[in-house]
């Protein structure tokens, strides 16, 4: 028989699947971003090896310390997991301790971000004519061609990378800044969450579902930061990829 | 009351402008939809005709050679992203719902704010043409759109033109996906959907998956323009060629997000008029699933001509012909359906039935585009405009005309003029043969497109001058149109709720169907359930309309979502700050885009925290 | 109840001659830039795979447009109440219409990558001095012989280039700003001129002519001012026309010329037009035409102005005048072109050209055949 009373609210309706609304409009929104992204790493991966002038991965890139930045991001999501499982169990203060540190974990990766960039575009490079401490990388190859000759001594070279300076700074910074901006507006998220979970009745261990779909952004965003970990950092400094 | 940030009542303006400004309703929103692309559809074609006028006999001095090139990239920018596209979207807004037995969408109001996001996306690309519009062409070639090429604000207003208008899309693409899943009535499973909400449902993943490949192209254009990056910077190793495989990489799939819906149209009208089910249902649908998929593997045959080499334009070459063939088979069912039927020659049967005559010609000289090693003769000549305008203007337009006059009765409750109709029809297809067909000889005689003029003695000047006059006769064709259901609209006969004896569930309620659609959510028992209905029950068809007066008929106790402000105000600030972009320096440095954000963000935040009802508040207004 | 016949045989009748005439009308094999008068084997093979496709679609257009309108006639004007058989489908008919279309198809793709591949490289006994540089600019044609015969220099001209009948052409195209495209209708299918990338076809003239080209990517302003011309001469000739275009300016002694080359100078002409000289070292401006032979040209301006009668030998009255004309104003024959943009005799009032200096100019410009 037909129905008379069919509410239309997100969460109460029933609907054809079972699934709610606004998962799968998040997992669809999700699937565009892939898109996103993937066109992003297409465009950095096309112009791979492409720079006319350095300096290169190589030469600016601090594996050991993306690796810290990348582990607390992992850890962000690990703690973005414990938030919803506390939430559901019904432990509020639980809950509020990891979402709080999700936050601040993304607020440190965006730190080392900033740290970063800065440290890239004011790479320098000094390079001892008359012997060399260490192998040059290309870059360093090239400005010593150039400069080491004619009895001088030494080369100090304002190398600092910036989106300008070549193709690799112009892709980099483009596909680490979007990624970076998409970690800050999950951290404004997370605190939005974190603030209204104050206010009674908004955030509750059934009204989870806004906890839920902030946690698949959050691990959205750390899974692309794992791609790009790898292709654009890991990549691009171990020889033979 | 909507809560933090900003508490104000919500709105409740039962009739009026605030009313529409306000709704949430998605029949509304559709005919603002519609009214507002058809208008936009009318600027796109007064720039055809200008240019046409140019065009008409060799070196002509009627537009400057600066606004002839402003004329064509306006043209398209306009035809493809605020006229078919947006027409598309009134069909969607208005039909998905009453086709799977639904109250409205999933979310009602992102909705509205698709609507007025485009709105704003459309202002700001037509009112570039002051102070100079976009002029490298609507696909926006690099490096002619480098600020060393392109140094006005033209290129500018055109690129953040079109990322607001992606915003829309993929908001409401977002919203029928969740919609066409999720909201289906009780036994409306997926091989039980109207073909329309089917190739809707396809297009609205296309554009999930294409946009955000034009939105990164453009933002890459941006930083360029802006803040001098190298991504197309040919003096710092960049490689122009990556525009064009971004951008024909979302221009491919677009251009099925153009077709797909049109197709959907024609399949719903074909069956009714012929008093058969559409022909092999299930073939149709898998079709346009594979068009949909194979869309994305045969982008660089736009770029057969740019140096990719023969290897890669023999692959190109074997996918694009081999896309032909789901395309083929839609055609045949479509006469499938018509064959051994009972043909009622109206007004939307005929516009339906022109769709595949013309459609069948763009196709084949599709074909012929594929044949990649003439496509060298062909490529950027008159031929490529032939072919898309068969495809696009007899093909999408001639379905959205059919599907504007076959569901005229459904969103106006009234009936137009049947003769009226048919002139509209015979003056649109001689026209668009006049105008276009022409095009395919001046193409293959060696004229290129793109040119604000041509040389006395090329041999173009007499098809050049039919094209012409074929114009006026489809712009009288408008007119006709325009005056038919203008008038009618107004003060037209009365539609029934179901005059045309149709199969789909939206001819199951009143004209226009009151703001809850459905008295009682029906159950869905087959394919063309309101038909089959029909042949068991015929008394069902009288007792539809009691009780109907129109949309704001109230909800009858019916629980409907409340209207909203908040989706108007972040498109709102969305436009503030893009022409905050744009005019990057006024007052301060990124003033006035600092200023949209903040709205927007305000309106993004009260909107997330508004709940979809007031708890305290009745369910009539 | 169907419609009679006969009105069906009237208007298939209609349509057929319509259609015919339609087809027939479509050629002009006479049009200065048509693709159905190929002069060489480029274009020629592509216009066979062409005809091949035109068969083919023309044949299915017949057949199932003609099918469409049967059944429009054939099936309508039955009675309101009728309601035909309810049919669903058919396999058979479903699995014909998708195999069918897909087999023709592939049997066109084949001989089509034939094709591509035919014309994507020049035959190995294509010669090295008969290869050719094309360089974009907006809005006019750069072409140089790098190495046109052993031990001789190369050669630059603009708009206008010889090239020997019966001998493979490789080309190799480059542009200086935005894409443009080299595209001669008669003898081969267009290919881009990217300034990013280099590309490269070849074409073969079979016989003697004047053989139009224009630019087919959008470029700007005044694409649609971008035209060329090839022109394909017994080997001798070209020989010559090679010869003549590596000697030196012609040094008039007229007293205008002279003024005129002074005036060349002093206006800055020079900084962008390169004229060889035996007797200055002559200018060294790469950014405009060379000029060095501009008065043997048979067009200006890229193909837009024509230096005679109807494509006659070049007549030095319609030389003067084009001359005179484009040095006045060019912005009004070539909208948007760097000249006018950028040339300080164009963009300060003050240094604006007089009508005698103009004169001078005209004099000399005639005086470089």
């Amino acid at each position: 028989m037909s129905q008379t009373h069919t509410p239309i609210h997100g969460e109460e309706e029933t609907t054809s699947t079972g699934l709610n609304h606004r998962k799968m409009l998040m997992w669809a929104f999700l699937g565009s971003d892939c898109m996103f992204f993937g066109a992003l790493i297409a465009t950095y991966l096309v112009y791979q090896g492409k720079s006319l002038v350095g300096p290169y991965p190589i030469d600016v890139f601090d594996i050991p310390v993306t690796s810290v930045s990348t582990f607390v991001l992992l850890m962000s999501s690990m703690s973005m997991v414990l938030a919803y499982a506390a939430l559901t169990k019904g432990n509020m203060k639980v809950f509020r301790i990891w979402m709080a540190s999700t936050a601040i974990m993304g607020a440190t990766f965006i730190g080392f971000q900033i740290y970063e960039f800065s440290s890239f575009s004011n790479h320098h490079v000094h390079i001892d004519c008359m012997n060399q401490s260490h192998e040059l990388t290309a870059y360093e190859q090239e400005l010593y061609d150039s400069g080491c000759k004619d009895g001088v001594d030494h080369i100090d070279s304002d190398s600092g990378l910036k989106p300008k300076t070549n193709l690799f700074g112009t892709t980099f910074y483009t596909l680490t800044g979007i990624h970076g901006a998409h970690v800050s507006l999950g951290v404004i998220w997370l605190l939005s969450i974190l603030l209204l979970s104050f206010k009674k009745g908004v955030i509750t261990p059934e009204k989870n579902l806004d906890v839920d779909l902030a946690a698949l952004y959050w691990h959205f965003v750390d899974i692309v930061w794992i791609v790009i970990f790898t292709v654009i950092y890991l990549f691009g400094v171990f020889p033979g990829f | 009351m909507s809560t933090f940030p900003i508490s104000i009542p919500r709105p409740t303006n039962p009739t009026g402008v605030w009313n529409w400004i306000t709704t949430i309703d998605h029949k509304k929103i559709g005919i603002m939809y519609g009214i507002t692309a058809f208008i936009l559809f009318i600027s796109g074609g007064i720039e055809a005709t200008l240019m046409r006028i140019q065009l008409a006999g060799p070196e002509l001095d009627i537009v400057s050679a600066a606004i002839y090139n402003q004329l064509f990239t306006m043209h398209g920018t306009t035809m493809i992203f605020l006229a078919i596209m947006p027409l598309g979207a009134a069909f969607f807004n208005f039909l998905i719902p009453l086709q799977i037995g639904a109250r409205d969408v999933a979310f009602p109001r992102l909705n509205a704010f698709s609507y007025w996001t485009f709105l704003a996306g459309a202002l700001m690309l037509k009112l570039s043409w002051i102070g100079g519009a976009t002029d490298a062409g609507w696909f926006g070639y690099a490096p002619l759109t480098s600020i060393d090429q392109n140094p006005g604000t033209g290129i500018d207003f055109w690129i953040i033109s079109l990322q607001i208008l992606g915003i829309a899309s993929l908001a409401a693409a977002f919203n029928f996906i969740v919609t066409i899943i999720n909201l289906r009535a009780p036994g409306m499973t997926w091989m039980r959907l109207p073909l329309f909400t089917w190739m809707s449902f396809i297009t609205a993943i296309l554009l999930v998956l294409a946009f955000p490949i034009i939105t990164v192209a453009l933002i890459e254009l941006t930083l360029d323009r802006y803040f001098a990056f190298n991504f197309f910077s040919v003096a710092n190793g960049g490689s122009v060629v990556l525009w064009q495989h971004l951008f024909w990489v979302f221009g491919h799939p677009e251009v099925y997000i153009l077709i797909l819906p049109a197709m959907g149209i024609v399949s719903e009208v074909l069956p009714v008029f012929s008093k058969k089910p559409l022909f092999g249902y299930a073939t149709v649908v898998l079709a346009g699933a594979i068009i949909a998929f194979m869309g994305w593997m045969v982008w660089s045959h736009h770029m057969f001509t740019v140096g990719l080499g023969p290897v890669a334009n023999s692959v190109f070459t074997i996918t694009t012909m081999l896309i032909a063939v789901p395309t083929g088979i839609k055609v045949f069912n479509w006469i499938g359906t018509i064959w051994g039927g009972s043909i009622k020659l109206n007004t939307p049967m005929l516009f339906s039935l022109g769709f595949i005559a013309m459609f069948l010609i763009g196709g084949l000289s599709g074909v012929m585009h594929a044949v990649s090693a003439h496509d060298a003769q062909q490529q950027d000549t008159y031929f490529v405009p032939a072919h898309i305008h068969y495809v696009l203007f007899g093909g999408a337009i001639m379905a959205i005309m059919s599907g504007i006059y076959y569901w005229f009765p459904k969103y106006s409750g009234k009936m137009f003029n049947e003769r009226e109709g048919k002139l509209h029809f015979w003056l649109m297809i001689i026209g668009q043969n006049l105008t276009f067909f022409p095009m395919h000889f001046v193409g293959l005689d060696g004229m290129p497109r793109r040119i604000y003029t041509y040389a006395e003695g090329m041999g173009w000047d007499l098809w050049n001058g039919i094209s012409t006059l074929g114009v006026f006769i489809l712009i009288a064709g408008f007119l006709v149109m325009i005056n038919n259901l203008g008038r009618h609209w107004r003060n037209g006969p009365i539609a029934p709720a179901d005059p045309w004896d149709a199969r789909t569930l939206e001819w199951s309620i009143p004209s226009p169907p009151p703001e809850y659609n459905f008295k009682e959510i029906p159950i869905v028992k087959a394919l063309d359930d309101w038909w089959i209905t029909k042949q068991e029950n015929p008394e069902k068809v009288a007792s539809i309309d009691e009780g109907s007066v129109g949309y704001s008929d109230g909800n009858h106790g019916i629980h409907m979502p409340q209207a909203s402000y908040w989706p108007l105000v972040v498109s709102v600030g969305i436009l503030i700050a893009a022409y905050g972009v744009v005019f990057n320096n006024f007052i301060m440095p990124w003033f006035l885009a600092g200023i949209g954000l903040i709205i927007s963000f305000i309106g993004v935040y009260s909107w997330s925290l508004e709940p979809v009802n007031d708890p305290d508040e009745s369910s009539s207004h | 109840m169907t419609k009679t016949p006969k009105r069906i045989k009237i208007f298939g009748q209609i349509v057929l001659s319509i259609g015919m005439i339609l087809g027939l009308s479509a050629c002009y094999p006479s049009h200065s830039q048509s693709t159905f008068d190929p002069n060489g084997p480029v274009a020629a093979a592509q216009l066979e795979i062409f005809w091949w496709i035109l068969i083919g679609a023309s044949i299915v257009f017949v057949l199932v447009e003609g099918i469409l309108i049967y059944s429009i006639f054939k099936f309508s004007g039955k009675s309101e109440t009728y309601i035909p058989k309810q049919v669903h489908g058919n396999h058979k008919l479903e699995i014909t219409w998708t195999l069918l279309p897909a087999i023709i198809l592939v049997i066109i793709a084949i001989p089509t990558i034939d094709t591509l591949f035919y014309a994507a490289s020049p035959p190995k006994h294509a010669l090295e001095q008969h290869t050719l540089e094309v360089i974009g600019h907006q809005w006019w044609f750069e072409f140089r012989y790098p190495n046109p015969y052993e031990n001789t220099k190369e050669i630059v001209t603009a708009n206008e280039v010889y090239i020997p009948v019966g001998y493979p052409i490789s080309i190799n195209l480059e542009s200086v700003d935005v894409i443009h495209s080299f595209w001669v209708p008669k003898l081969a299918g267009k290919v881009d001129m990217v300034p990013s990338e280099g590309n490269s076809m070849w074409f073969q003239a079979n016989e003697p002519g004047e053989y139009f080209g224009q630019c087919a990517e959008y470029c700007g302003t005044s694409h649609a001012n971008m035209r060329f011309k090839v022109i394909a001469v017994p080997e001798p000739e070209y020989v010559a026309w090679l010869q003549y275009q590596a000697s030196s300016a012609i040094e008039s002694t007229d007293p205008l010329a002279l003024e005129g080359k002074n005036v060349f100078k002093s206006a800055g002409c020079s900084g962008c037009h390169s004229i060889n000289s035996t007797i200055n070292k002559g200018s060294v401006g790469r950014i405009g035409p060379n000029l060095t032979h501009v008065a043997s040209r048979r067009h200006l301006a890229a193909g837009v102005l024509m230096n005679s009668k109807n494509g006659g030998p070049v007549n030095d009255f319609y030389l003067q005048n084009n001359l005179r004309e484009w040095i006045s104003d060019p912005e009004s024959i070539k909208p948007g072109n760097i000249m006018s943009a950028q040339a300080a005799v164009y963009t300060n009032s003050d240094r604006k050209l007089t009508e005698h200096e103009i004169s001078a100019l005209v004099g000399y410009l005639t005086s470089l055949k």
